[in-house]
């Protein structure tokens, strides 16, 4: 039982520790978003495998307001970084919305 | 009875485990945002989808499954959103490898930026081969 849990917590903290490399290193803004998101959800399956090693409920519902701030975290930086555009295609800097479908674009012209 | 379920708990948990651990491989070792995300995802959604399974076992009760199916449903539902936001902002500002595609159906249909000063990586490819500089 106890190898079973040191076995446990040294994969989840191994994950986290090469996320947070990542998180340190990445080159731009994206490659940290996307870290942060994996290291949340690392952090989440840590939390539950501590509640279910010590058969303990009280951390549960921690793990509901931890996966929706991982989502809201990662959308709200991800649009950030898509309205950072400096110039467009439209000539005035605004974002160019939703991309045409490829198709769409080869009937057009 | 107890004993089985038990086991069975330990190994969804460890592989769950695994997967966390893969997927901090893959973050450190992948070229790019998108193989990255790739990566990174895999404890998104089978990941935590075992961990809940074998605590959901552990934890006797059917308030704390019912709790834990609830993260496992809000993580199957918010993984493929922000994974769409996050690959469509790294394809228009050229976070993605474009030499390690195999098929690229957004080639010359300006879907990117023109501009590049901002946050681009400091690994990525030239866009225009002819606004290298001293190329």
């Amino acid at each position: 039982m106890t190898v079973v849990g040191a076995a446990l917590y040294a994969l989840i903290g191994g994950g986290a520790l090469l996320a947070l490399v990542r998180l340190a290193r990445g080159p731009s803004l994206l490659d940290r978003v996307v870290a942060t998101d994996t290291l949340l959800v690392i952090i989440s399956a840590g939390l539950a495998v501590h509640a279910a090693l010590v058969r303990d409920p009280t951390l549960v519902p921690v793990l509901v307001v931890v996966s929706l701030l991982a989502f809201v975290g990662s959308v709200s930086v991800a649009r950030y970084v898509g309205g950072m555009l400096l110039r467009s295609r439209t000539g005035d800097g605004r974002d160019l919305g939703l991309p045409v479908a490829a198709e769409e674009t080869e009937g057009r012209s | 009875m107890t004993a089985l379920a038990d086991v069975v708990a330990f190994g969804c948990l460890l592989a769950g485990a695994v997967l966390c651990l893969t997927a901090g491989l893959g973050l450190v070792r992948f070229p790019d945002v998108l193989s990255r995300m790739h990566a990174g995802t895999k404890p998104q959604v089978l990941g935590v989808l075992l961990v809940m399974v074998g605590a959901a076992i552990r934890l006797d009760g059917w308030a704390n499954a019912w709790m834990l199916l609830l993260v496992a449903a809000f993580q199957l539902l918010t993984a493929p959103v922000s994974a769409h936001l996050i690959s469509r902002v790294a394809y228009r500002r050229r976070h993605v490898r474009r030499d390690l595609l195999l098929v690229d159906e957004f080639t010359g249909t300006g879907h990117q930026d023109e501009a590049y000063r901002g946050d681009e990586p400091g690994d990525a490819p030239p866009e225009h081969p002819a606004a290298r500089p001293g190329g």
